[in-house]
C-alpha cells in the first residue's frame, strides 16, 4: 500500500470516528498537479496538465475544511455548491460530486480546466487564507476537473420538457450559447444555435489550445445538446445570412440570446503593425487551433508563419496561449513583452508557470514602440523600451512609466498582439433599435435583456473580455430570463 | 446544408466557374459582397471568394475562381454533382448603388467576376457604363459577352496584343477620364498592382475610385484581423469594413507585401498537391 493511500485511510477512519481536526486537514500536503514534462510537450499539442489520480483528489478533498460558511460558493460565479460536491468526491461517491456541479455548471470538464480560480472560489477558501496563500487553497477546479473527466465520455443528457411550441435562437455557440442553448431547451423550446464559423464551440475551439483544453471535451458537449434536441447550425453569419429582424419576423423565432463573443483585435497602434510577420492572438490562434496549421503539409491547408523568433505582446491568459502555441510550433525564442511587472500580470498563475516551464522569454516592464521591418515588409525585430512602475492608476494597479532613452532591440520574425478585443460590430451595424454603449459592446440589463424586446445578450459581446465561466453565467441568467418571457408571452 | 455544384465550366486554362447551392446567401446577398468557402470541414482552407452573380430561384450562387494553389486546385477538382464542404455569407458590406450618372468599371484578369455585378447594379441604376476589361493574353479574358450585353462602351485589352488592343488598363481609362465629361465614377478591380495604377490614373482627374481589396483571412465575420489594410492612414478590416473602400486613401504597396505572406508555403502545398494528383490520376 502506497503512502498516500495509507494517509488518505487515516483520515477517512478519523472521519468516520468523528476525531478528524483541522490541523489533520492542514497536514495533508496540497497534492500537485501531475502533467507532461516541459520538454516533452513542447514538441506537441497534447494536454499538459494529466489530471489527479482517484487517491489524489480524495486526499485533495479532505483538505476542505467542509467551513459551514462556504466562502468559495461566494466566488464563483455559478454558484457551485463546492463544498458539498468536495465533500462526496472525498466519501468516493463521484457520480452524486458530478450532480451536484450540473446543478450549477454545465460544463464541468471545461470549467475545471479554464477557470481562473485563483481569483475566484479558491482566493476565499480558508484553507489558502490559513496559510497565506492562495496556491495553498484546495484545489477546486482540479476537483472539479476529476469528477468531470471521471464521468468518462459518456456525459448524461439532460431531460427536456414536452415542446411549448416556441423558438428561440441563439447566436454563437460558445460557452455562453451552450448554456442558454441547454437552459431553454430543457423548458422545452425549439432552439437553433447559429455559428459563423464552419465548427461549433466558440472560443473554447478557436482560441483556447489544445494543450490546455481538448477539443474532443468541447465536442462531447456540443453532442449532448444535439441529443437535447438543439439545432446547430455552422456557416450561418447572423446579420448578413439573416438579420435578427428576419429571424423574428419571417423566420418564427420568439426569442433570441447574442453571445457572438470576442470582436476585432485591438492593436498597439505603433509603426510596423502591418507588417507581414504580425499577427492578433485572435488570427494566431485561430490557424493554429481551429484551422489545425500545425499539421500544415501533413493534411492542414491553413498556413501559419514558420517562426525562428517570436515577441508576443501581452500579459493575459491569451499571450500566454500564443507564446505557447509558438513553442509548439517550433520556435527558438519565444519572448513575452510585457510592459508592467508579474504582479499586475492579468493571465493565470498556472499558465505563468507553465510557459516559464517551456522557455518563454518575460521581458517584463518593457514595451514595444515600434516593429521593424525588410524592404520586403517581413518582421525583423522590435524596438521596446524599458519602464518602471509609477503611481496606480485607475484600475489600482501600478502605472508604468517609460525610461526616457531605455531603448533596446529585440530580434523577432514575428510578432503576436495580444492586448485584447474591441466589440464584433456585424451585429450592431445589422440590429436597428440595438442599444450599444461606446465601445460597440451590447447594453442589457440584469437579466441580459437588450434594448429590444425577445433580444437577450451575453458574454464578451456585453462584458468586453471576459471568461468561458462568466460567459456561462450570463448565458444562463439569459436563458432563465427568456424561458420566463416566453411563459408568459402568448 | 448541402452546397451540390449544379454547373461547372472552365473559363481558361486555371480559371474556374461553378453554380453551387447556396440558397439563403442566393437571397441575402448584394453587389459586392463575397463569400467564403471550404472543401472539407477539417483540414480545409477557408477560402474567401466575391460572389460573381445569384439565382435566387433556383438557390444557386456563381462562383469564380482562379487555380493558384491547393485549395483552389481542390476546388477545381470538384466535378458537377459533388459538394463543397460549406459556404458561409454574405459576408462584406456591399456596394453603394445609386445614379451617379457615367460609371466606368475597370476589371483585371479575374477581377471581371467581382465587378460582373457591380457593373449590372449600375447600369440597372440608369448610369451609363463604360467598361475597360483586361487580361495579360487573349486565353484569360473572361466574362467578355455578359459585360458587351451590360455596357454601353466596352474597351478590351491584352498585355501582348493577342486580342483587343494592345495595352495595359490604365491606357483607355485616362483617356475616358480625359475626355470632355469625365467619369462621375470609377469602380476597379483586379490585381493589387492595376488597381493601385488604376487609381493614380484617376486620381489626376479627380475622379472617385472604388476598389475591391482581396486580402488575406480567416474568419471574415470581424475576429481574426488578418485583413487589415490602410485606408487614409487608419487600420480598417477588409471583412468588415469593406471590402470595397475608396481607392485614393489606400495603402496598395503594403496590402501587395501582405498578400505574399505565405507565397513560398502555398508554393510547396501546391506542389505537393500536383504530384498527388499525378498519382491518384487526377486530371491530364
Amino acid at each position: 500500500m502506497t503512502d498516500d493511500r495509507k494517509l488518505l485511510d487515516e483520515l477517512l477512519n478519523k472521519q468516520k470516528a468523528g476525531t478528524i481536526k483541522p490541523s489533520d486537514r492542514y497536514a495533508i500536503p496540497p497534492q500537485q498537479m501531475p502533467a507532461q514534462d516541459p520538454g516533452q510537450r513542447c514538441g506537441n499539442v497534447s494536454e499538459v496538465a494529466l489530471g489527479y489520480t482517484e487517491i489524489q483528489a480524495r486526499l485533495e478533498a479532505m483538505r476542505c475544511l467542509q467551513c459551514k460558511t462556504a466562502p468559495c460558493v461566494e466566488g464563483c460565479p455559478v454558484r457551485i455548491r463546492i463544498r458539498d460536491f468536495i465533500a462526496a468526491i472525498a466519501e468516493g461517491h463521484y457520480d452524486e460530486a458530478l450532480a451536484i456541479i450540473k446543478e450549477n455548471s454545465l460544463l464541468p470538464a471545461v470549467c475545471g480546466r479554464v477557470c481562473p480560480q485563483e481569483v475566484q472560489c479558491q482566493e476565499k477558501c480558508t484553507v489558502g487564507k490559513k496559510f497565506k496563500d492562495v496556491d495553498k487553497a484546495v484545489a477546486i477546479g482540479r476537483l472539479e476537473r476529476f469528477v468531470a473527466d471521471r464521468a468518462g465520455s459518456v456525459p448524461s443528457v439532460p431531460k427536456v420538457a414536452s415542446p411549448t411550441g416556441k423558438k428561440v435562437a441563439i447566436i454563437g455557440s460558445g460557452p455562453g450559447g451552450i448554456v442558454a442553448a441547454a437552459d431553454t431547451r430543457r423548458a422545452g423550446h425549439d432552439v437553433t444555435i447559429f455559428e459563423a464559423f464552419h465548427k461549433p464551440g466558440g472560443v473554447m475551439v478557436y482560441g483556447i489550445p489544445e494543450f490546455r483544453l481538448p477539443k474532443a471535451i468541447v465536442q462531447q458537449e456540443i453532442d449532448v445538446l444535439t441529443q437535447m434536441g438543439v439545432k446547430i447550425v455552422c456557416n450561418f453569419v447572423v446579420g448578413r445570412t439573416r438579420t435578427i429582424e428576419q429571424l423574428m419576423k419571417d423566420d418564427g423565432f420568439d426569442a433570441v440570446y447574442i453571445g457572438v463573443g470576442a470582436g476585432l483585435p485591438a492593436f498597439m497602434k505603433i509603426p510596423g503593425e502591418h507588417l507581414v510577420g504580425v499577427y492578433s492572438a485572435n488570427e494566431y490562434l485561430t490557424r493554429a487551433n481551429l484551422m489545425k496549421a500545425y499539421d500544415f503539409g501533413k493534411g492542414a491547408d491553413t498556413p501559419i508563419a514558420v517562426s525562428k523568433r517570436v515577441a508576443v505582446l501581452g500579459g493575459g491568459n491569451v499571450a500566454m496561449d500564443a507564446a505557447r502555441t509558438a513553442v509548439r510550433l517550433g520556435a527558438e525564442k519565444v519572448y513575452l513583452v510585457y510592459r508592467r511587472s508579474e504582479k499586475e500580470m492579468p493571465a493565470r498563475v498556472e499558465e505563468v508557470h507553465h510557459a516559464k516551464e517551456e522557455g518563454v522569454d518575460f521581458r517584463l516592464l518593457q514595451s514595444p514602440k515600434q516593429i521593424l521591418g525588410n524592404s520586403d515588409g517581413h518582421v525583423i525585430g522590435i524596438e521596446c523600451l524599458k519602464y518602471e512602475l509609477g503611481e496606480p492608476d485607475a484600475s489600482g494597479r501600478r502605472r508604468p512609466v517609460p525610461i526616457e532613452g531605455s531603448e533596446f532591440t529585440l530580434d523577432v520574425d514575428t510578432v503576436i498582439v495580444a492586448i485584447g478585443n474591441g466589440a464584433n460590430p456585424l451585429i450592431g451595424q445589422t440590429t436597428p433599435g440595438l442599444e450599444l454603449n461606446k465601445w460597440g459592446n451590447i447594453v442589457v440589463d440584469e437579466k441580459c435583456r437588450t434594448s429590444l424586446e425577445g433580444v437577450y445578450a451575453g458574454g464578451d459581446i456585453v462584458l468586453g473580455a471576459a471568461t468561458v465561466i462568466l460567459a456561462m453565467g450570463q448565458g444562463r441568467i439569459a436563458a432563465a430570463a427568456i424561458n420566463e418571457y416566453l411563459a408568459n408571452k402568448k | 446544408m448541402s452546397h451540390r455544384i449544379v454547373s461547372k465550366k472552365q473559363l481558361s486554362e486555371n480559371v474556374f466557374t461553378i453554380e453551387v447551392e447556396a440558397p439563403l446567401v442566393a437571397q441575402a446577398r448584394r453587389p459586392g459582397q463575397f463569400v467564403i468557402v471550404g472543401v472539407n470541414d477539417d483540414y480545409g482552407e477557408r477560402i474567401p471568394l466575391t460572389i460573381a452573380g445569384a439565382d435566387v430561384e433556383k438557390g444557386t450562387i456563381r462562383l469564380i475562381w482562379q487555380r493558384v494553389g491547393k485549395s483552389t486546385s481542390e476546388m477545381a477538382d470538384l466535378k458537377e454533382g459533388q459538394s463543397l464542404g460549406y459556404v458561409a455569407g454574405p459576408l462584406g458590406k456591399h456596394t453603394h448603388i445609386e445614379k451617379f450618372g457615367t460609371v466606368v468599371c475597370v476589371g483585371g484578369g479575374i477581377g471581371n467576376a467581382p465587378l460582373l455585378p457591380i457593373a449590372r447594379g449600375m447600369k440597372e441604376a440608369g448610369n451609363s457604363l463604360i467598361s475597360i476589361l483586361g487580361a495579360r493574353t487573349k486565353e484569360l479574358l473572361i466574362l467578355e459577352d455578359e459585360f458587351a450585353a451590360l455596357s454601353d462602351e466596352l474597351i478590351v485589352v491584352t498585355d501582348d496584343g493577342s486580342y483587343g488592343r494592345k495595352a495595359l488598363v490604365t491606357e483607355p481609362l485616362a483617356e475616358i477620364c480625359g475626355r470632355n465629361r469625365k467619369p462621375d465614377l470609377a469602380v476597379a478591380i483586379g490585381p493589387a498592382i492595376m488597381m493601385k495604377f488604376c487609381c493614380e490614373t484617376t486620381r489626376k482627374f479627380n475622379v472617385p475610385t472604388q476598389v475591391s481589396l482581396n486580402a488575406i483571412m480567416v474568419d471574415g465575420t470581424g475576429m481574426c484581423g488578418g485583413c487589415r489594410v490602410e485606408v487614409g492612414g487608419q487600420t480598417k478590416f477588409v471583412c468588415v469594413d469593406g471590402p470595397e473602400f475608396d481607392g485614393h486613401q489606400v495603402n496598395f504597396d503594403m496590402l501587395m507585401k501582405r498578400l505574399n505572406a505565405y507565397r513560398t508555403l502555398e508554393q510547396k502545398a501546391h506542389e505537393a498537391y500536383k504530384q498527388h494528383r499525378c498519382r491518384i490520376g487526377l486530371g491530364k
